[in-house]
């Protein structure tokens, strides 16, 4: 009799072991297969990183500076064509909504200071333009495609990732979206 | 599942093909045949033990050395068929155009390909869990083999029951002329061959070189090394490989390394010339032409305070400059930057010069630094040229208006507006090279004179703190093969029968020549029965077998 419960507490044991086994090997294949993308993308409900630029003006611009309140976060360089049409709108909607705690911040890439306010002049632009000229602010929000539009709601967390132009429609609404109450 | 009770008194694990303690045979197969299948010494594979629960069934799974192989079979075939176009890494377009790019480059077979998912094999799931898998192969089969192994080569008696020595491979029998003198005698002599001698109940066993055994399992323990370090690289910090394309003059964020910032001070390429190297180079020059002697990034390494964000570069400080040249990368932090690549000559500035056009007099001159360019240039004497627009890599007229396709000052083209004490008002003038488009007809133009040019240096950023583990996984592998390769384990068992008989059998797991020459020595010596080598063929040259075949 107690032999037989020898044998079931060995059988007890050998199962435990085997699932622990089987579950770490299990655990680091899933480990792999999640950090096989070396660059680590910013997604929708992650935090937004925060960081400090100046724009043309001279005014610095820290994120953090605007909690409670949206933020959208265009980066957007010269050439780019989709960039030169969605531009008219923002301005549109930075005068609708800018008394309503939503923020239009751009973030120019790779321009000149030169090329980047012969371009604001341009389109008569009044929301800040800021350069980012060793691209770490790029980088933090890991920013391939130009336009990219990150909106940043009133507790500093991405709401929505758009990696291309918009219609003024489509930028009102997600102005809107990011709101605060 | 009960145990299996030998005639020695011995309990067995079920699945036991040979007594644990006595080499009785226990199953009808080894009791009919004529030799045993020596492989993990006729102990009971724990794979085969159970077969309850699902978790038993994936373990046994695992631990069966056919899908083992089958796994590395599917990661040879995939592995290879990987290779047979390129990889989406080496691909020059963008993630969206692949599937057009591998249609128009290699018809139907580039859409299979592309649509399975073999442009980007090596990171995709399945092949990532194909390689998990033969790494929980690896472990299991192993932990399933040497526990019992161990156990089983631990517990051996010295003597053993005549039916298992009877079924060696190695075997003979016979009368002597004084067995207890044989025996001794014998002892003796394994002694002198480095065998360690155990005599118990006028029985020997004679055995050397047991570590052998445990070749593939150290092996294998290598391999799993290995394998973990590899997956270390996914931890972020472990591993960084990075490029970084950047001009002289510039200052830029490492990608990989946050917070240190790297300014290019200059690129240089030298070659070998005739006159001013050994004369030894000469004629290999003559006969090639350009031979670069060395390329060379002079950089300056910045590091953020800790506590800085992204843009905020106030608290900036120097941490050191150096040249980066091949093979002498720049290194901090664990960080390696070495010189990969170069490009020459893009546009830096550009040198104008104001005149009037009638008397081809000069103004003055101006140059523009087409990287930070001003808005304006004061030439005195009441002259300036306002840049009003800068295209910095013009690509015509688009829409009406001049259009640049990149910031980058590959075709620079500016709107001046030429102001001289004549015209206050000032003119303007578009101007590109060898193009100047006027609205009207201007008494002044702002002539090329010069530009200048600067390099871009490739560099890529390296950290591996795998690289150690990797290496010791790979010293740990290479012992395991020669521990299992160099050495053979080998077993010789004398005892005596009735009277003065005396029975010989033998064992190794390989090169059972070098066996038979050392049991000739001890035969001749001790006065030992005949014995014979039931699976000799004519040549044991190449006879092995491993635990794992």
């Amino acid at each position: 009799m107690s032999k037989n419960k020898r044998l079931a507490a060995n059988r007890k044991k050998r199962l435990i072991i085997r699932t622990i086994v089987l579950l770490v090997l299990a655990v680091a294949i899933i480990f792999a297969i999640v950090t096989r993308d070396k660059v680590k993308v910013l997604a929708v409900g992650d935090k937004a990183p925060d960081f400090e630029l100046v724009d043309l003006e001279g005014n610095k611009h820290r994120l953090s500076d605007y909690k409670g309140e949206g933020v959208f976060l265009n980066f957007w360089g010269s050439w780019c064509g989709p960039c030169k049409t969605e531009m008219p709108y923002m301005e549109n909607q930075y005068k609708e909504f800018e008394g309503k705690g939503v923020h239009i911040l751009a973030i120019n890439i790779k321009d000149t200071r030169l090329k980047a306010e012969t371009f604001r002049d341009q389109f008569g632009l009044t929301f800040p333009i800021a350069r980012d000229p060793d691209e770490s602010v790029r980088r933090a929000y890991n920013v391939m495609p130009l336009p990219t539009t990150i909106l940043i709601n009133e507790d500093g967390i991405i709401q929505d990732i758009i990696t291309r132009g918009m219609s003024e429609d489509e930028i009102r609404s997600l102005m809107e979206s990011i709101q605060p109450e | 599942m009960s145990k299996i009770k030998c005639q020695c008194g011995h309990e067995n694990p079920f699945g036991t093909v040979l007594c644990e303690r006595c080499g009785r045979p226990q199953t009808e197969d080894a009791i009919n045949s004529k030799t045993v299948d020596m492989r993990y010494e006729g102990s009971a594979r724990r794979s085969q033990t159970y077969k309850r629960t699902i978790i038993d069934k994936i373990w046994n799974f695992f631990s069966s050395v056919k899908i083992g192989i089958s796994i590395i079979v599917a990661v040879l075939a995939t592995s290879a068929i990987g290779t047979i176009f390129p990889q989406k890494l080496y691909v020059p377009v963008s993630d969206a155009e692949l599937g057009e790019y591998y249609e128009r480059l290699y018809g139907i077979f580039g859409v299979i390909y592309y649509k399975l998912g073999f442009h980007d094999m090596y990171n995709s799931w399945w092949f990532i869990t194909l390689i998990g898998m033969l790494g929980t192969s690896i472990i299991i089969a192993s932990v399933d083999r040497v526990i019992p192994l161990y156990k089983s080569l631990k517990m051996q008696r010295t003597k053993r029951h005549p039916s298992f020595m009877k079924r060696q491979r190695i075997y003979g029998s016979g009368q002597v002329n004084d067995a207890d003198d044989s025996i001794n005698k014998a002892a003796i002599k394994l002694k002198e061959l480095r065998y360690n001698v155990k005599i118990e109940d006028g029985a020997i066993l004679a055995e050397k070189n047991r570590f052998s055994r445990w070749g593939p399992y150290v092996n294998h323990t290598g391999l799993i090394i290995f394998l973990s370090a590899i997956l270390l690289r996914g931890i972020p910090g472990f591993y960084v490989d990075e490029t970084l394309w950047i001009r002289e003059g510039e200052m830029l964020e490492i990608p990989g390394a946050p917070g240190y910032y790297i300014e290019n001070n200059g690129f240089t390429i030298e070659n070998y010339s005739i006159e001013e190297d050994d004369e030894v180079f000469s004629t290999a020059l003559e006969r090639v032409g350009m031979i670069p002697k060395n390329y060379q990034t002079d950089v300056s390494l910045y590091k953020n305070a800790d506590d800085a964000l992204p843009g905020q570069t106030e608290n900036i400080e120097l941490v050191k400059d150096e040249s980066i040249i091949v093979n002498h990368p720049l290194t901090f932090d664990g960080y390696s930057v070495f010189q990969m690549d170069f490009r020459l000559d893009e546009l830096k500035s550009m040198t104008f010069q104001l005149t009037e056009k009638a008397t081809e007099e000069s103004l003055g001159e101006f140059t523009i630094d087409l990287i930070n360019p001003d808005d304006k240039y004061e030439l005195g004497n009441g002259a300036i040229v306002e840049v009003k627009e800068y295209y910095p890599d013009y690509d015509g007229i688009k829409d009406g208006e001049p259009y640049s396709k990149s910031p980058i000052p590959n075709n620079p083209a500016f709107i001046f507006k030429m102001i001289t004490p004549e015209k206050p008002e000032g003119e303007m003038s578009f101007v590109a090279i060898r193009q100047t488009l006027e609205t009207e007809e201007n008494d002044y133009k702002a002539n090329f004179l010069s530009a200048e040019t600067r390099d871009i240096s490739g560099l890529t950023i390296r950290k591996d703190r795998t690289l150690y583990l990797l290496l010791f996984g790979g010293i740990v592998f290479m012992i395991g093969v020669s521990q299992g390769s160099y050495w053979n384990h080998r077993r010789i068992w004398i005892q005596k029968g009735e009277e003065n008989e005396i029975l010989l059998a033998s064992h190794t797991n390989k090169n059972w020549f070098a066996l038979r020459k050392e049991i000739e020595q001890v035969r001749e010596y001790a006065d030992l029965p005949q014995y014979e080598d039931r699976e000799d063929t004519e040549s044991e040259l190449d006879d092995e077998e491993g635990d794992f075949k």
